[in-house]
């Protein structure tokens, strides 16, 4: 399916959804109460078929986190991304881990290194780092190690 | 009394020339060192790109069996060497101690690349590198580089050996026997 009409369609599931298609693939830019919804309809939809979730992370700005999401269709070889902007100071974004399984453990590497509480997760706790991190959110921009860290 | 005359090559000891033969004068210390550093096992152990070198070496180019290294073993049991071949991290750290640990003596250490040296280009403003495997385990020989040339590698293989066969292990200097 081309830009044009992943556009299109995507309109037709969320009308106030926004994009970006100066890059290689569409980008789809939501807030987090949107997102929900078009979450559910993308992985149900059959026009679009998006079954394959190839990426799942998040960006730090310093003023907003974005998540990025990456879906693909293995049978269209088409490749949607969803960009998501939530607060800095209270991230929250509902978990898509019903839709696409393999975002249950992508949510929690987000978790441990950028603190955004995924709503409805299943099992939302770290991933990788060792206990006592939680709260700790050592790919925060601004985050300050005294111990493991020497500052350039 | 006949002239005493070096042996050939690195093998330790002098030539006692006799009629109808010699005989060789070696210290047994010596010749022990001699073997050891002729055979050196290493452990098949790398967590980066330095892996990748590593198994450059290994190959058929570069090949460091001709050296004696070729036995790479995958338990710790019955290697000799631990090249560490990447960078550690806070949580590999006690990974590689338990694996040097249950290394049997005598056993040597090469710090493979800059990670392994100093944390390399993880130096500054990361919070789970290890600055240094030596922060965590003795290493006998550091290889510079990031990751370094495989002539390198065999360069620091080498040097290991020469370093066998100069004199103590680090298992006889902690004991204090020769």
């Amino acid at each position: 399916m081309s830009k044009e009409l992943l556009k299109f369609r995507i309109t037709e599931l969320l009308p106030t959804a926004t994009f970006d298609d100066s890059g290689e693939w569409l980008n789809v830019e939501l807030t987090a109460a949107e997102w929900p919804t078009l979450a559910g309809a993308l992985c149900k939809d059959s026009h679009l078929a998006l079954d394959y979730m190839f990426c799942l992370t998040c960006i730090d700005w310093k003023t907003h986190l974005t998540m990025v999401y990456h879906m693909t269709s293995t049978s269209f070889r088409h490749s949607v991304v969803v960009k998501v902007k939530l607060d800095r100071d209270k991230p929250e974004v509902v978990s898509v881990s019903k839709c696409w399984r393999t975002a249950e453990f992508h949510e929690r590497e987000v978790y441990e290194m950028f603190g955004v509480n995924f709503l409805h997760h299943p099992d939302l706790r770290l991933l990788i780092l060792p206990d006592g991190w939680e709260g700790k959110n050592p790919l925060r921009k601004d985050f300050e190690d005294p111990i493991n860290m020497i500052r350039l | 009394m006949t002239a005493k005359q070096n042996t050939t090559s690195d093998f330790p000891g002098q030539i006692e020339e006799l009629p109808g033969g010699g005989i060789v004068l070696s210290k047994l210390d010596d010749i022990i060192n001699w073997a050891r550093s002729n055979s050196l096992w290493p452990l098949t152990f790398a967590t980066s790109c330095c892996g990748i070198e590593y198994m450059a070496v290994a190959g058929a180019k570069y090949d460091f069996s001709r050296f004696g290294f070729e036995v790479a073993r995958a338990t710790p049991r019955q290697a000799d060497v631990i090249i560490i071949a990447g960078t550690i991290v806070n949580k590999m750290a006690p990974v590689l101690k338990r694996l040097y640990d249950q290394m049997a003596d005598p056993k040597y250490v090469i710090a493979m690349g800059a990670c392994a040296i100093s944390g390399g280009p993880f130096f500054y403003n990361t919070y789970s590198v290890v600055k240094g495997a030596d922060h965590i385990i003795p290493v006998d020989v550091y290889v510079a580089g990031c990751p370094p040339r495989p002539e390198a590698l065999l360069h620091a293989l080498i040097s290991l050996q020469q370093k066998i066969k100069a004199g103590l292990t680090r298992e006889q200097i902690r004991t204090g026997k020769e």
